[in-house]
């Protein structure tokens, strides 16, 4: 195991060989003041917000805003779990501690997961993974960050003004006619953020269908790419729905039409139906982008190529599109016919077929691989086991006789936890570790790194394991007071929780820190073979020094031969280290690497 | 070799943004984006269709005797009159390929006219719904035994159309700035996908109505 914590920082004492290929020269020259020139020449008159149309500016500008709804909506699932310390409801009060579960939920999902990797890591790497110089259209790339950030202070006005108590399903007839909190200004908030969604979506699928780099052939395009297409196809096909079953609410409430409302002659089923046309597709919204990044980091910390990537790839379109059929198993128990069940609880099935793909592919990769055991690599190893624990878990859910013992308790609460948080968070700590070196040009700290995930991982699962017993024992979601004999269980799960916050501020300060304290990272510290490690870091405005032009496949390192030339003298320059037992390689009294091998 | 390329790719016609490579690589994803927008409109409309087609299956009776209240002259007059603008959509589009500037804004005109003579029209027919009370609210009023049903049809009726409207009006806006633009010569029959793309957007919003005009409009008319 080989990690880059301990005084074994090789990139930044690696000098390239002399007969690189010219591609490798270029990146590691920076750039030149020429070229900045020229740059800055097309740059509109002020660098104010609304001139800000890069992609990588509005990555990071993404960054900010969904940091902030995490901890937001962290500090929701923070007083919902001290509350649960104790059995009686004495902390808040049942309609608070409704309005907290609700906000948690809606935050969380809406403003956080959905947007998270995809806005982030998505706006940042997707041009530059394709080898363009921005998405195809910048200008609205901007458009769905105002609208975020709008629908994000609707949203904040809603919670300031006695927040939402209708769960984050919003299901009718209590949130259009009951309840008494702000459902109107919450659907239009998520109304306005769905748009910023679709945008986005729109914005990739046409990037990566036009703005492709010669030679960048939808085979050797990187597996995060697959998955951000398939990710962005239910984005634009799922998320109109939602607004306009939203917008119906919104009128139902403000101007009492009866769509869903039984007392009108409405049909609150339809909701549901709608309402999980979308929301069901949602949960691979999160969980899709996770794994794409997750393929990028096996292929990276494992130095294979990933096994079976055509099936990988096909997997995230398959994923996308069974997403779409099987919606119908959120609602076993609200009245649909038992026929509509069984087909809906058989396609859930089905789409276990991709996901397995993944997780055995993935596996397959490390088979004779030679492993580090980084930070990233860390969050990609707690994924993949988490993932496959939500995972199977959700077979159980799909089935329709367990479903029924198992409907509205902690169980289920726990599986989506095992996806949504083990699967999606982790995939998405996990790809801001690997590419922070390239977004800030600065290395984060290794062995701190190394400490948050695991203890994002123990964290983790002291919280949400104990959940699933609870669930099978019987204890409701959506109740703020519990009998005595659930209480050590949940004090477990509240331990848990508080040693997962702490993993989740650890990377903001170390992060935050490295910016300016961190190791210089260098082109490709890793080293890996995507486009966006081949120009310097933090990238140039164009992002490329000079045009790319592809010609090998996704993660093949053989047709990089200053990659391989450059493991070997890491292969050699550490093995001569464990020969004489050296802790630095000062220590070392060997030949530096050697040119061109 | 670099110098020039870096240079190549800042050399700047108004026409073409930074972003891409060539002309054809933007008209390409200009024309493509449209496309997937569409798409998410269907979807956004889908929700309305999919609602229509549940509550006309469980109230068939209310939802034909409802339907019978809309003026069906007016409602056909308006799809001749949408008709007829895609028509004239197609000579702005044709003007662009082809370079002829009088074609060009005079479809663009022509179009945006019928366009407001359209949403006029859906204004009356409006105004009558309101003053028969046919608009879902606290003072609807619609004969039993359909009441409710009926105001089922109606919430419908003016989420479709109301949402079809907004459409034709941002669509008029659109086209508006084309009328500009082209005025100013700002296209070539090398550059035009602007006005390809929102006639695109206006065809888009008249299929919409032709849907919309026999599932509202023609419900049970064959019994009268």
């Amino acid at each position: 195991m080989r990690t880059l914590s301990g005084g074994w920082d090789l990139d930044s004492h690696w000098k390239p060989p002399a007969n690189r290929s010219r591609r490798a020269t270029r990146t590691h020259a920076p750039p030149r003041k020429r070229d900045c020139q020229r740059t800055c020449a097309v740059t509109p008159p002020k660098d104010w917000l609304l001139w800000i149309r890069n992609h990588k500016r509005i990555g990071l500008l993404y960054l900010v805003s969904i940091t902030l709804f995490f901890f937001l909506g962290g500090f929701f699932a923070l007083l919902i779990r001290l509350e649960l310390m104790t059995p009686p409801g004495d902390l808040i009060s049942s309609q608070t501690y409704n309005k907290m579960f609700s906000m948690h939920g809606i935050i969380m999902v809406f403003f956080f997961l959905i947007p998270s990797i995809p806005t982030v890591l998505g706006n940042f790497f997707v041009p530059m993974m394709v080898g363009a110089r921005d998405v195809a259209f910048p200008r609205l790339n901007l458009l769905s960050w105002y609208l975020f950030n709008l629908g994000g202070l609707c949203m904040l006005y809603a919670v300031v003004n006695g927040g939402v108590d209708t769960g984050w399903t919003f299901y009718p007839p209590y949130s259009a006619n009951f309840s008494n909190t702000n459902v109107a200004m919450a659907v239009t908030a998520i109304f306005i953020a769905g748009f910023s969604s679709i945008v986005t979506g729109l914005n990739f699928i046409i990037t990566i269908h036009a703005m492709r780099a010669p030679g960048m052939t939808w085979f050797r395009l990187p597996l995060f790419i697959w998955s951000l297409y398939a990710t962005s196809l239910i984005q634009v096909l799922g998320t109109p729905i939602l607004a306009i079953t939203l917008a119906l609410v919104a009128g139902e409430r403000l101007l009492h039409l009866g769509v869903f409302d039984p007392a009108y002659g409405g049909d609150p089923i339809l909701f549901q139906h709608l309402f999980w046309f979308y929301s069901h597709p949602a949960v691979y919204i999160m969980i899709l982008p996770a794994m794409g990044v997750v393929s990028e980091l096996v292929a990276t910390f494992t130095r294979k190529e990933i096994y079976g990537y055509k099936f990988v790839a096909a997997a995230s379109v398959a994923i996308a599109v069974f997403g779409f059929l099987v919606w119908g198993h959120h609602m076993f128990v609200s009245g649909q016919s038992i026929f509509a069940g069984l087909i809906f609880s058989l396609l859930s099935y089905a789409v276990a077929i991709p996901s397995a793909v993944k997780v055995f592919n993935w596996t397959a990769t490390l088979y004779k691989s030679s492993v580090s055991l980084q930070t990233p690599m860390l969050y990609a190893f707690g994924f993949i086991g988490l993932f496959t624990i939500g995972g199977l878990t959700g077979l159980f859910v799909a089935a329709l006789g367990i479903d029924i013992h198992v409907t509205d308790t902690y169980f289920v609460i726990a599986h989506f936890h095992y996806i949504m948080v083990g699967g999606a968070v982790m995939g998405y700590l996990g790809g801001i570790h690997y590419w922070w070196p390239k977004i800030s040009g600065r290395m984060y700290p290794e062995i701190w790194g190394k400490l948050a995930a695991l203890t994002v991982f123990v964290g983790f699962n002291l919280t949400f394991f104990p959940q699933f017993v609870l669930g099978y024992l019987g204890m409701p979601r959506r109740y703020h007071a519990y009998p005595d004999e659930f209480q050590v269980l949940n004090v477990m799960s509240s331990a848990g929780a508080s040693i997962l916050g702490v993993g989740y501020i650890l990377p903001m300060i170390y992060l935050a820190w490295s910016m300016r304290y961190g190791e210089k990272a260098g082109a490709n510290p890793w080293p890996a073979t995507g486009l966006e490690w081949h120009t310097p870091s933090p990238p140039p405005k164009e992002n490329f020094l000079e045009p790319p032009v592809v010609t090998w496949g996704a993660y093949d390192m053989s047709a990089q031969p200053e990659l391989v030339a450059r493991l070997n003298d890491e292969d050699r320059m550490y093995e001569a280290a464990l020969r004489v037992g050296a802790r630095k390689r000062e220590e070392l009294d060997v030949e530096p690497p050697a040119a061109g091998a | 070799m670099a110098e020039t390329s870096v240079a190549d790719r800042h050399t700047h016609s108004a026409a073409r943004a930074h972003q891409f490579d060539d002309a054809g690589q933007q008209r390409d994803a200009v024309t493509m984006g449209m496309w997937v927008f569409l798409v998410t409109e269907i979807m956004f409309f889908g929700g309305l269709f999919a609602s229509y087609v549940v509550y006309r299956a469980l109230y068939p009776m209310a939802f034909a005797v409802a339907s019978q209240e809309l003026d069906i002259k007016l409602g056909t007059l308006n799809t001749a009159v949408l008709l007829v603008s895609s028509f004239t959509m197609v000579v702005a589009v044709f003007g662009s390929q082809t370079g002829s500037r009088r074609m060009l804004v005079g479809g663009l005109a022509m179009t945006v006219a019928l366009g407001v003579v359209f949403l006029v029209i859906k204004f009356f027919e409006y105004y009558q719904k309101y003053v028969e009370r046919h608009i879902p609210g606290p003072s609807f009023a619609f004969p039993e035994p359909y009441t409710q049903p009926a105001k089922m049809y109606f919430t419908l009726y003016f989420a479709m159309t109301g949402l079809h409207a907004a459409h034709m009006i941002v669509g008029c806006g659109l086209l508006t700035v084309l009328i500009v633009m082209a005025w100013r010569g700002r296209f070539t029959p090398e550059y035009h996908s602007p006005v390809e793309v929102s006639g695109l957007y206006w065809h888009f919003v008249d299929i919409i109505w032709i849907f919309l005009y026999p599932l509202l409009y023609l419900i049970g008319r064959h019994l009268e």
